[in-house]
């Protein structure tokens, strides 16, 4: 077995060879058989008119398929010396597909060609085959994406020809699925089997709908499919195509379970130390992220209005913007009320409730209580085609290098600044730090409008993953929340592992349970985590004593 | 006999049992009264909605009750307890809807929603709650259940301050969340609703909602005494002694787990109590009850008015439900702005809540009169005792 790039490449060669020769071979046929049909187009014999339509869809001249389009468009126009023209729209100009000339309609002798159903019914299969071969690869692709969708039997031999000449993988695999469809319901019992064999190699999972067919039965208890071997290949080949959905499942999951776990993390680390820092817990946090997300709703509309050419730059901008907004606010909450709650979590847990009601209702007022839409800029739409049947959304990856990225700054900024330094310190013992100079009242602003702004960042990617509303916060708050405990707090590689872990476990329960069964399901398991670890996953060591 | 008639006459100074007879005397005869015997056109009449309206605001004030019982006084704020409320409520509504028969919109013995949801027969755990007795019962075992086992595990651990807070806020919301599904089996979005009749009297007669009513403050002043019974007793200042000082508490030999788990329950099932009284006089229970606000609105309730003094918390559920009754009808846009500036306002500037004005400025009088009075003498007991119920007015940490 050659490794699998090797394979592609080697197609990709024989393909293009086999195109090469095709091409070589029909330049000097054009000349004679091409020119009869064109001239056999206007005709009133409807022999002769499907034998000439035939031809042409057989001959794979790229020429052929503007004519042939033009005539199911009723644009076509036949000249009695054998030439053929496209009418435009207008009507007053005559393009010649052959000799590619653009001449005026006015004074031509031109002849409507003869159209009924039959030649209509010609016409379809004839341009789909000519489109196969067409050297646009856009039409090649529709023409596939049709034939896989209604191929006939009489399709199986047009599809072949244009398999040994098709380079684009994505194509092949269009025609392969098409072509294997059409085998599974060959008489020949060998050609079933590779067509099993196929849809199980490449397939994906809209064949298996054909694979199941294979193993129904009919009223009378008979089998659809009288040999049994085939009926077992398919089993098999349906049972391998649910191992990978399967798998490709597992890894889907992960992704959703990690860019979840991104967004938990960018909320609950402002929220673990500030709480280390200050014993205040910040119930409006979550009111953070949703000041976030409106901030990229209000850059979205921004940009949309002033530089409609850079929108697709909105959220690079809207990042610090949310930044900035919701460090500002954080700031004005910790000079404002906060500072007065040192070490007094209940209260602390109250007044911030209190206020986060206050910025919901604000929020309610100025945007409006209904969801808004944050559009996903193009380079975050789609996705990463990982392999057959597993997209990779684009959004989510970038929320997960995000929460990367955040994260190595955060602990950058711990370990490495001054201002880290003070934290830590203050952290420690905040009357010793202040015994030695630090100024404690700054290093507890300046954390807690950096935590605040953290939550803004996280808003703005929560807003690339689907609606946002006033209430947006809310939903977010308590599972941040869990993190902290599960993670310990003060510590950023507990909160890495509490949010990453309680991501990924949350979206590998989803399936087994339903959403809700799974939330109540890791909350039991919190709380008989908590039996065990009551400090969270990273517990503080030495004599951390509690207040 | 005579021993527990003492012991209830104890609970108050004579003049406390002179205000509570009265308050007793005005709510609970003189109101209905003012109901039903006046004529309606007359300034002292009340109207009719009022009475389930106050009614309402009864079993807030047990719920503040149950509220002080485990913040006030035992230092544990829960935010969970929109949950017992809702069970309680839910049980309760469980019957009143086994009630209904054959009347529901679809005509069939089982709930409109079960036939809806196209199911066939009544599930396990609805068996019994045609039963009133039945039913009154799980409303208060099935929040003190949940509760002894929840927090069993939780005060086992040591699970204590806001992490107790977070994890029972995380319960409220799975809760939530479970009741909203409709393979549940309560009802899903909608709830428990069309409730007809309780124990064969129609809910929609206005003696049945003066009734219930009645019930509603007959049973708050219960509550109220069975609290002020359990805090004056030396269990009540084991109670206090463990908000104060837990590891103290533990270090005098005493193992906090058990008391405060007696508190934590008795408090749940309190508030299931309310629950079960609450849905049959607003006609509905739905899983919005246990949405995380309203367990968090519950602090506040005990916060205004309060905290440790259990008429502080009455009188603060219903001042603060008073409040929002007026302003989602005249200002429903501002409700939430004044409703957040409470929080921020008591927790910053009335630390002991209104009861704490009073409390402050006679403390302050009497501060002054011993000043002019003991001029040049020594310092005497009564003086620094002064001084202390002072300092006690400043918020104290946590």
């Amino acid at each position: 077995m050659l490794p699998r790039s090797l394979r592609i490449a080697l197609a990709r060669a024989s393909a293009c060879a086999a195109l090469l020769a095709a091409l070589a071979w029909s330049l000097p046929a054009q000349s004679a058989g091409l020119k009869s049909a064109l001239k056999d187009l206007g005709s009133d014999d409807t022999d002769r008119l499907m034998s000439a339509i035939d031809l042409l869809g057989n001959s794979g001249d790229p020429a052929a398929l503007p004519i042939l389009q033009a005539y199911r468009d009723e644009t076509l126009r036949t000249a009695r010396d054998g030439r053929v023209f496209v009418l435009s729209k207008d009507g007053k100009q005559a393009f010649d597909p052959v000799s590619r000339e653009t001449v005026p309609a006015e004074g031509l002798p031109l002849a409507a060609p003869f159209v009924s159903n039959r030649v209509r019914r010609a016409l379809a299969p004839a341009i789909a085959s000519l489109a196969l071969v067409s050297p646009d690869v856009s039409a090649r692709a529709s023409a596939a994406e049709e034939l896989s969708k209604r191929a006939s039997p009489e399709d199986a031999a047009r599809i072949r020809t244009a398999l040994a000449r098709e380079a684009v993988p994505d194509i092949r695999k269009t025609l392969l699925a098409a072509l294997a469809r059409l085998d599974l319901n060959s008489p020949e019992r060998a050609v079933r089997l590779a067509a099993i064999q196929l849809v199980e190699a490449e397939g994906d999972v809209q064949l298996k709908v054909d694979l199941l067919r294979l193993t129904a039965t009919r009223e009378d208890g008979s089998f659809v499919e009288p040999d049994a071997g085939i009926r077992a290949a398919a089993v098999s080949a349906m049972k391998a195509m649910d191992q990978r959905q399967k798998f490709v499942n597992l890894f889907a999951n992960l992704l959703y379970g990690l860019s979840l776990g991104s967004v938990l993390l960018l909320t609950a680390l402002g929220l673990a130390i500030t709480f280390g820092l200050m014993g205040v817990i910040n119930m409006a946090h979550g009111e953070m992220l949703m000041l976030g997300a409106y901030t990229a709703y209000a850059m979205q509309n921004l940009f949309r209005s002033a530089l409609p050419g850079a929108f697709d730059y909105y959220v690079l901008a809207a990042l610090p913007a949310a930044f900035a907004v919701c460090a500002a606010v954080g700031v004005l909450l910790e000079r404002g009320v906060l500072r007065f709650l040192y070490g007094r979590a209940l209260e602390s847990l109250l007044a911030t409730w209190g206020i986060s009601l206050i910025l919901i209702q604000t929020v309610r007022l100025v945007f409006g209580a209904q969801n808004v839409t944050v559009t996903n800029p193009a380079w975050l739409s789609g996705g990463y085609t990982a392999f057959p049947g597993l997209v990779l959304p684009w959004s989510r990856i970038a929320i997960v290098l995000l929460g990367l990225v955040v994260v190595a700054l955060v602990s950058l900024l711990l370990q490495r600044t001054a201002l880290g330094l003070q934290v830590r310190a203050v952290t420690q013992n905040r009357t010793m730090a202040a015994a030695i100079g630090v100024r404690t009242a700054r290093v507890d602003m300046w954390t807690f409008a950096f935590g605040s702004g953290i939550a803004g960042i996280g808003g703005v990617a929560l807003s690339q993953l689907g609606n946002v509303g006033p209430e947006l916060g809310q939903s977010y708050i308590v599972d941040s929340f869990m993190v902290v405990v599960l993670g310990g707090v003060g510590k950023i590689a507990g909160s890495v592992a509490g949010a990453m872990g309680l991501g990924i476990l949350a979206k590998y329960l989803e399936p087994f349970t339903d959403a809700v069964l799974g939330k109540i399901i890791l909350l039991a398991l919190i709380v008989l985590f908590i039996q065990k670890r009551p400090q969270g996953l990273f517990a503080p060591k030495g004599r951390a004593v509690e207040g | 006999m005579r021993g527990i008639l003492h012991g209830v006459a104890a609970l108050h100074r004579p003049r406390g049992w002179i205000v509570l007879g009265v308050l007793c005397l005005a709510g609970l005869v003189g109101l209905p009264l003012l109901n039903g015997m006046t004529p309606p056109a007359a300034w002292y009449h009340v109207p009719a909605f009022a009475v389930p309206l106050l009614g309402k605001f009864f079993c807030y004030g047990i719920v503040a009750l149950a509220m002080d019982l485990i913040w006030g006084y035992t230092g544990i704020l829960s935010l969970g307890h929109g949950v017992f409320f809702a069970l309680g409520g839910y049980a309760m509504g469980m019957h009143l809807m086994r009630n209904i028969g054959k009347e529901g919109v679809y005509r069939s013995d089982l709930p409109d929603f079960m036939v809806f949801l196209d199911w066939k027969e009544l599930p396990w755990f609805w068996y019994g709650f045609d039963s009133f007795w039945f039913a009154a019962s799980m409303a208060l075992l099935v929040p003190a259940a949940l509760a002894y086992v929840f927090g069993y595990f939780a005060f086992r651990s040591r699970i204590r301050g806001v992490y107790f807070s977070i994890i029972t806020q995380a319960l409220t919301f799975a809760a939530m969340l479970l009741f909203f599904r409709n393979n549940t089996g309560f009802g899903g979005n909608n709830g428990l609703t069309d409730f007809k009749r309780l124990l064969g009297y129609s809910l929609q007669e206005p003696s049945t909602k003066v009734a219930l009513y009645l019930i509603s403050g007959a049973a708050l002043v219960l509550a109220y005494l069975a609290c002020r019974a359990i805090v004056g007793s030396k269990l009540g200042r084991v109670l206090t002694a463990i908000r104060d000082a837990e590891s103290r508490v533990m270090f005098s030999g005493y193992n906090p787990l058990h008391y405060k788990l007696f508190a934590w329950t008795v408090s749940a099932l309190l508030c299931g109590l309310a629950g079960a009284l609450y849905v049959p006089q607003v006609g509905i229970v739905n899983p919005s009850e246990m949405q995380t606000s309203n367990s968090i609105e519950m602090a506040i309730w005990v916060a205004v008015g309060g905290r440790g003094t259990l008429v502080g918390a009455v009188l603060g559920a219903v001042l603060v439900n008073g409040a929002k009754s007026v302003f989602t009808v005249q200002w429903p846009q501002a409700w939430l702005f004044v409703l957040g500036g409470l929080f921020v306002f008591v927790t910053l500037f009335l630390p002991k809540g209104l009861l704490g004005i009073g409390e402050r400025l006679g403390a302050l009088r009497k501060l002054a009169a011993r000043r002019m009075r003991a001029q040049g003498r020594p310092q005497t007991p009564e003086r620094s005792a002064a001084l202390s119920a002072v300092s006690a007015a400043k918020p104290h940490h946590e």
